[in-house]
């Protein structure tokens, strides 16, 4: 068998990058304090934004340094001050005996939440690893790394109970396609991509909408009680 | 013309925005009627040639198809709107319904607006943002009356309609990848190209973006298992806006999906994405009909009758004969039609009733004209002929009987009869049963003339859709079908 190269400074540095997005994802997934959660995504984005700065330094794509700029200003400020200043808004009026910051209980406990987002994660990991897709500018390592963030984005959207937690696994799955973007799309055209982010941040500001209806209605940020609707 | 499409509803929007709401209305029913007008006049050009303006926008037979089942819809629940937003809510004149309508009709205008922006699209990434948006406005829209049910609606239509599309997004990422690995690095996207390279695409990344394509935009067609928002929505929004939903967003998806199967058929050849179609299709077509038989809901029994015809048509186009395409085409145009009419039949009855529960109503007797046309809507519904549903199934069925599908030829006959006993049995109690409990003290009488003529349009369409189509709307079919199985 041949020897392993060791991998580039580049290779290694967007590895490690990729893993953090992937931390910072399982992060997410058992994080109770709503507002530390919207840190964690905050801090995601910033990552998924460093890793295009790499990428645009080491592979010369200029057009990147502009994506990651945008990207950074929308989804590292702006999302997640939409969102604070909602909690803030639910929090300050509803101080009441019903209100905390701290989300609802999951479908599952936290330990079984964690324990399977680990087998989804590794499903995604290694069964991308079969596909064969070879990206242009990255290693392929992060590919498989950004399916398993967007699996455990997914198993953060179907266990969590409240409407915050909710959106915020809807944001971080499409973080964790933003990270599948720069790898195998990273020539995608500018243009394309800012419609990419405008259309998040419409879908942000939708999201923000309905969080309101829904706790005005509710009175909480719950989902347990979103069950009149079957059949 | 193309562009005079895109700006039309826009302009609407506008005016609704700051306009009182009886000039909303007027404005509304105007550019619902001018944009039909505007795709009846793009038919005949389409039908010979794709339409290209700006490097994005492309309009082929295949498009045009689309734009006329939306294009019609927007003009009947334009018409309609007139009459639901007028009589019998106990509320004009007070700010609460001024807000509304304002809400309402700004809302209506863009969603129809991003309809018919998405067919126009040639570029996968903007079909995806097209469709995207249609999610996005429809989720408000849903959201508008402002109940519990409706807020629970909207919150899992969007969630999950949101998650699908993202599932979508990888797809489309996915086939760029693709694309870039036969056309270079500056490859923009755009479908014709990407048809055009045809088995030059690397076979896995095709394969995993059609996968994803069809589970995301699935997920908005209201394919099972991911079908679950759908009876949720269609029952708490408003009225039109069910009619919109179920006639022209779920066509519009399904568009999503019929150019990612071109795209694989030319690069994987025919046999995996038919049959990923087909599985998808069963499975939707025979859950949706076994609901149907005990639904107490009016407009959820609506809804999953859409799951049942979304069934067909991916069934229909996973059979891949140009007769069972040509019917799934025709079929998308008589589903739009009979929906809308459905819907628009049912938000009557509801209006009058002031329930939307199945029970024995006596609506033959309580409403002279509605009447009558929910049950014509209802036939057609269930493909009985004279009416288009009955010609688009029979060429599906014959299409696949003729390209060996006969199993599957079977078991959609089977659904469809089966799905025929739940919308006759709810149609039976609601119209022709005598009147129970509080319905008997109502008078007969019809709620607004501006809710039956959209209606009778209707049933005029779906009469001329299966009796004896124009010459060149069955000119365009045959282009559309001829471009779907790959031979133009």
């Amino acid at each position: 068998m041949a020897a392993v190269a060791p991998p580039s400074v580049f290779a290694g540095g967007a590895n490690v990058i990729a893993v953090g997005v992937l931390l910072a994802e399982f992060g997410m997934l058992r994080q109770a304090v709503l507002r530390d959660q919207v840190r964690l995504y905050a801090a995601q984005s910033a990552l998924i934004s460093a890793l295009a700065i790499v990428v645009a330094a080491a592979r010369h794509v200029p057009e990147l340094y502009l994506l990651a700029g945008l990207s950074a200003s929308l989804k590292v400020v702006a999302v997640p001050l939409v969102l604070r200043r909602l909690l803030r808004g639910v929090g300050a009026e509803r101080a009441g005996p019903g209100w905390t910051d701290i989300a609802g209980t999951g479908a599952l406990s936290v330990a079984s939440t964690v324990l399977l987002a680990i087998a989804v994660a590794a499903f995604g990991f290694f069964s991308v690893a079969a596909l064969r897709i070879h990206s242009p500018v990255l290693p392929d390592t992060a590919l498989a790394i950004s399916v398993a963030v967007s699996l455990v984005a997914l198993v953060l959207m179907i266990m969590r109970r409240d409407v915050v937690s909710q959106a915020i696994g809807f944001l971080s799955l499409e973080n964790g396609i933003s990270l599948s973007a720069l790898v195998v799309a990273a020539g995608l055209p500018l243009i394309l991509e800012v419609a990419f982010l405008f259309d998040l941040l419409v879908a942000a500001v939708v999201f923000g909408l309905l969080i309101r209806v829904h706790h005005g209605r509710a009175e909480s940020v719950s989902t347990a009680e979103l069950t009149r609707l079957r059949g | 013309m193309l562009v005079l499409l895109l700006t039309v509803p826009v302009a609407a929007a506008l005016v609704s925005l700051r306009a009182p709401a009886a000039a909303a209305k007027a404005v509304t029913a105007a550019s619902g009627v001018t944009c039909f007008g505007l795709v009846l006049a793009l038919v005949p050009e389409a039908g010979h040639r794709p339409l290209e303006y700006l490097s994005f926008l492309r309009v082929d037979a295949v498009s045009a198809v689309f734009l006329l089942a939306t294009g019609f819809l927007y003009a009947a629940v334009a018409v309609y709107s007139v009459g639901y937003l007028g009589h019998g809510r106990g509320e004009e004149g007070h700010a609460g319904f001024a807000r509304y309508c304002r809400r309402y009709y700004l809302g209506l205008n863009l969603f129809c607006w991003s309809m018919l922006a998405a067919p126009m699209m040639g570029n996968l990434a903007l079909l995806w943002i097209a469709v995207e948006v249609t999610t996005v406005i429809s989720a408000l829209l849903v959201a508008i009356e402002d109940t519990d049910g409706a807020a629970e609606a909207a919150w899992k239509y969007l969630l999950i309609a949101s998650a699908g599309l993202s599932l979508a997004l990888l797809a489309t990422i996915f086939a760029y990848y693709a694309g870039s690995q036969a056309l270079g690095e500056h490859y923009d996207l755009s479908f014709a190209g990407l048809l055009h390279a045809g088995s030059r695409l690397p076979q896995d990344p095709v394969r995993l973006a059609f996968v994803l394509a069809v589970l995301g935009f699935g997920t908005k067609m209201g394919l099972f298992p991911v079908h679950t928002w759908l009876p949720d929505a269609h029952s708490e929004a408003p009225t039109p806006v069910s009619a919109l939903l179920s006639g022209s967003l779920l066509a519009v998806s399904f568009y999503a999906v019929i150019r990612y199967f071109q795209v694989a058929s030319a690069a994987l050849g025919p046999r995996f994405p038919r049959d990923v179609l087909l599985a998808f299709g069963v499975a939707s077509l025979l859950l949706a009909a076994l609901y149907l038989i005990e639904q107490r809901d009016l407009k959820r029994l609506l809804a999953y009758s859409s799951v049942e015809h979304m069934g067909i048509l991916a069934i229909g186009l996973s059979f891949g004969a140009p007769l069972a395409l040509a019917g799934v085409l025709l079929h998308v145009l008589a589903h739009a039609a009979a929906k809308g009419n459905a819907f628009m039949g049912a938000g009557v009855l509801v209006r009058k009733l002031g329930s939307k529960r199945i029970a024995p109503a006596g609506g033959l007797d309580l409403l002279p004209w509605s009447g009558p046309l929910f049950l014509l809507a209802i036939f057609a519904l269930s493909a009985l002929p004279p009416f288009g549903i009955f010609r688009s199934e029979f060429e599906i069925v014959a299409g696949g009987l003729s390209a060996g599908g006969s199993v599957a030829a079977a078991v959609l006959i089977v659904a469809v009869t089966v799905a025929f006993f739940g919308l006759s049995a709810a149609a039976n109690r609601m119209l022709l049963a005598p009147r129970e409990g509080p319905a008997r003290a109502l008078a007969r009488g019809e709620p607004s003339a501006w809710m039956v003529a959209p209606v009778a349009a209707g049933v005029i369409a779906l009469a001329v859709l299966g009796v004896h189509p124009p010459a060149e709307l069955t000119h365009l079919l045959g282009q559309a079908a001829a471009q779907l199985s790959g031979a133009a």
